[in-house]
């Protein structure tokens, strides 16, 4: 089935995916690799709301041009890295829709079943495409800290996808399916 | 000689690679969209449909502009050797502001990106030197995520050739779909620890399709190419027929002792570029 999804989706709908569908996003979302995933779970509190927003694995390449950040390339990262933190960070924001490549692990599979969330593959090293997807960057946390792959960034998307529901909020993963 | 105008050359061969993928990659990627079903289509097609956007609009491929990896080969009667070096590395720097790249080197202790696409042995360079007066440069920016997925099997040489190749496929399978499948592989055996490596990265410089000239390693190479696109891994690992869309194999003599592997994995985004810069400093880039 192929859905065109609004950020922040509802339960009801992030239910309704099954592995292999295939879905549009339309929103915001965040970027986070394993450094940001660290210092969010450490914080007590952010300024923005990632409950809102589709959390993407990307270390995006940006451009800054008359003041305005711009994405130039901005597919997806390998998302396996971030096993270790994935669960509680579901759990401490209330992610519905994870946006990575490569897959994950027991322990997010468990927690995307517990929160009702799903974990999409976007095609690996289809930045350009996904650039072509952002319309806006709304913000961007921690660069200095962190640099450009790490920091956490905020980006206004329409149509985003193909993204390919890997493992969904029922157990199933087609990882899983393709191993046995 | 200009060397600044050189500079610029070393810009344009990275933003080649960058931005457009050879003819050879995109013709296997288009034979893989024909035999391609379902999610395994959707995925070529994105990748089909990228690499389109990438090249119109001048922009990297892949966010992740790899490490920026170079196989030089230099006539001795190039004038100006002693420069090459300086000239590649403030060539590097300056794609970086104006490809963009992205900035990716991080030293290794403290975690601080260099910003600029060097540091330490980086932008990493690999010297030959041969008759007449070019310098032939091939740029191979290497990304992190199929780079991770290297490995080097110090094999009993009691295992032969068959537990090489067992070795390679189970690799790759445990890889899955990590290094962006559909990928091309590249095999070392033997040499030493380090020089299996090697022979498996420089592999990765023949052309997608192009069978080994040694036919014994031409028939390792086919049938490396079937038991691993047999595993139905597929691209992204999301099921499907293609995980390679070419596996090269190079050998060196082993120790007796010893049968190093080597693997190094590139992803589908198999990108290189060449540039020939004459003893008069002209250039181009192809
Ligand atoms: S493995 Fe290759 S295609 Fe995939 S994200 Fe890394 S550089 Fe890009």
């Amino acid at each position: 089935m192929e859905y065109h999804l609004n950020i922040p989706a509802d339960k009801e709908q992030i239910k309704k995916l099954k592995v292999g569908d295939i879905i549009y996003v339309t929103g915001k979302v965040f970027t986070a690799r394993d450094e940001a995933h660290h210092m969010m779970l450490e914080k007590d509190k952010i300024s923005f709301d990632p409950a809102e927003m589709a959390l993407f694995h990307c270390g995006p390449l940006m451009k800054k041009e008359n003041g305005k950040w711009q994405a130039v390339s901005a597919g997806p990262t390998t998302s396996s890295r971030m096993e270790i933190f994935e669960d509680k960070f579901i759990e401490k924001f209330g992610i519905g829709i994870i946006i990575g490549k490569g897959g994950m692990g027991e322990r997010t599979e468990k927690a995307l079943q517990k929160y009702t969330c799903v974990y999409t593959s976007y095609t690996g090293g289809a930045g350009a495409l996904a650039a072509d997807k952002i319309e806006e960057v709304l913000g961007v946390y921690w660069l200095e800290e962190l640099g450009m792959p790490e920091a956490a960034w905020i980006f206004k998307v329409k149509e985003f996808g193909p993204l390919v529901v890997a493992i969904d909020s029922h157990g199933e993963s087609i990882y899983r399916n393709i191993k046995k | 000689m200009d060397f600044e105008d050189i500079e610029n050359g070393i810009v344009e061969l990275i933003r080649k690679a960058e931005t457009e993928l050879p003819k050879d990659v995109v013709n296997s990627l288009k034979k893989a969209y024909e035999i391609e079903e379902g999610v395994a289509k959707t995925q070529i097609d994105a990748i089909l449909t990228n690499i389109d956007l990438a090249k119109k609009s001048k922009r990297p491929m892949c966010q992740d502009t790899g490490i920026q990896t170079f196989f030089v080969t230099v006539g001795k009667d190039f004038p100006h050797i002693e420069k090459l070096n300086e000239i590649i590395l403030n060539g590097v720097k300056k794609a970086t502001k104006e490809i963009p790249l992205r900035p990716n080197t991080v030293d290794p202790l403290t975690n601080e990106n260099h910003k600029d696409n060097t540091g330490l042995q980086i932008p990493y360079i690999t010297w030959e030197f041969s008759e007449g007066s070019d310098v032939k440069i091939t740029a191979l920016p290497k990304g992190g995520g199929s780079e991770n997925m290297s490995k080097l099997g110090m094999l009993k040489p009691g295992v032969g050739i068959e537990g090489v190749k067992d070795f390679v496929v189970e690799e790759m399978i445990k890889a899955a779909g990590n290094p962006c499948p559909p990928t091309v592989v590249g095999v070392g055996i033997g040499g030493g620890a380090d020089l299996s490596l090697k022979l498996g990265k420089k592999s990765l410089l023949r052309p997608v399709g192009e069978r080994h000239k040694d036919k014994t390693i031409a028939k390792i190479e086919e049938e490396l190419i079937k038991r691993i696109n047999a595993s139905g891994i597929g691209p992204m690992g999301l099921g499907g027929k293609t995980t390679v869309l070419d596996v090269h194999v190079e050998k060196a003599h082993r120790h007796p002792a010893s049968l190093p592997v080597g693997i190094a994995v590139q992803c589908w985004a198999d990108r290189r570029a060449n540039m020939i810069i004459h003893s008069d400093g002209s250039w181009e880039v192809k």
